[in-house]
């Protein structure tokens, strides 16, 4: 097999005017987190919205940009619920620093 | 008949049979990378939101003029800069390797317009707001310390992307890399604007001056 063909073989995913609407998507999302900045929110909600927001760009990037979307189900399986447990074991502690405020002398 | 199932059974023997995930050892070796450097950077965003939410009185030293501004623009830059990787993926799966090489340079094009704008924020948090890794005016060393590893690391990775890219674009244009080792390249650059999607809202947004 030549190396043309097989750069052919490798074709797959999204077309350009999905790529395109995801871009924007992304960039209709990072305004609204800047937005949402200016905002008086408390910090507990900002905090949640915006991982929030960053966890569906994030979702975006590597389904659409990786392609992970168009890879076999085993690779997504194999490297991401591990991923996903280990940062929620760390957010375990978030609860200790959203305490700890209240902890200090005079508060 | 009987030398014919001999090759099969030998050829499936000594090219390690059926493939699980159906990828390449190149990208599978790159996603296992990326699982790994994101734990890095998630115990290190972990470790700033933890000082961030756990101390009132946290700095928030990012002015709308320049610094959000500024931050806005370079998510901008990586965000396009993922948008001409993909086009350059694109080029190359179709075998246009000039176009995947201009693809390319201009994902270079953003990923050095985010570094210098980047490197200006750090001048201006460094000379005009006294920020340094270890002390700032407000009291919280933390501050400096926490951001600039943060962001210092994060820098370093778009860096190094840009030699990567710089490499794989000359390899392209020569003839000489397929289109898996584009892909692969394409897969490290979209993970350092991933982990940005991240470090600008909790790191800038959060502390921002209002």
């Amino acid at each position: 097999m030549s190396i043309h063909s097989a750069e052919l073989v490798h074709e797959h995913g999204a077309s350009i005017p999905t790529f395109a609407k995801v871009w924007f998507t992304l960039l209709a999302l990072t305004g609204g987190e800047v937005f949402l900045a200016y905002e008086q929110v408390p910090t507990l909600i900002m905090l949640t919205v915006l991982i929030g927001l960053s966890v569906i760009k994030a979702a975006l990037i590597i389904a659409y940009f990786m392609h992970m979307k168009f890879e076999r189900l085993s690779l997504f399986l194999t490297l991401f619920p591990m991923l996903i447990f280990c940062v929620v074991l760390m957010l375990i502690f978030l609860g200790d620093a959203l305490r700890l405020p209240g902890m200090r002398p005079g508060a | 008949m009987s030398s014919q199932v001999s090759a099969v059974a030998s050829t499936s023997l000594w090219e390690g049979g059926g493939s699980p995930y159906r990828t390449n050892s190149k990208k599978f070796g790159m996603w296992l990378f990326i699982i790994s450097d994101s734990l890095t950077f998630s115990a290190m965003l972990f470790a700033y939101t933890y000082c961030r939410v756990s101390n009132p009185d946290w700095p928030k030293p990012f002015h709308f003029s320049p610094s959000i501004i500024f931050s806005s623009v370079m998510t901008f830059c990586l965000l396009t800069s993922s948008l001409t990787m993909v086009m350059a993926v694109h080029a190359m799966n179709r075998g246009r390797r000039k176009a995947a090489g201009l693809w390319i340079l201009g994902t270079m094009a953003g990923g050095a317009g985010f570094v210098v704008l980047h490197l200006n924020e750090w001048m201006n948090l460094i000379n005009n707001e006294h920020v340094t890794p270890f002390q700032n005016p407000w009291g919280v060393p933390l501050f400096g310390g926490t951001f600039f590893a943060l962001t210092g690391l994060h820098m370093t990775h778009v860096i190094i992307g840009l030699i990567y890219l710089a490499i794989v674009c000359q390899a392209v244009v020569r003839g000489k890399f397929k289109a898996e080792d584009v892909e692969v390249a394409g897969l490290y650059w979209h993970f350092v604007d991933l982990v940005w999607m991240f470090i600008f809202p909790l790191v800038y947004l959060m502390s921002a001056k209002i």
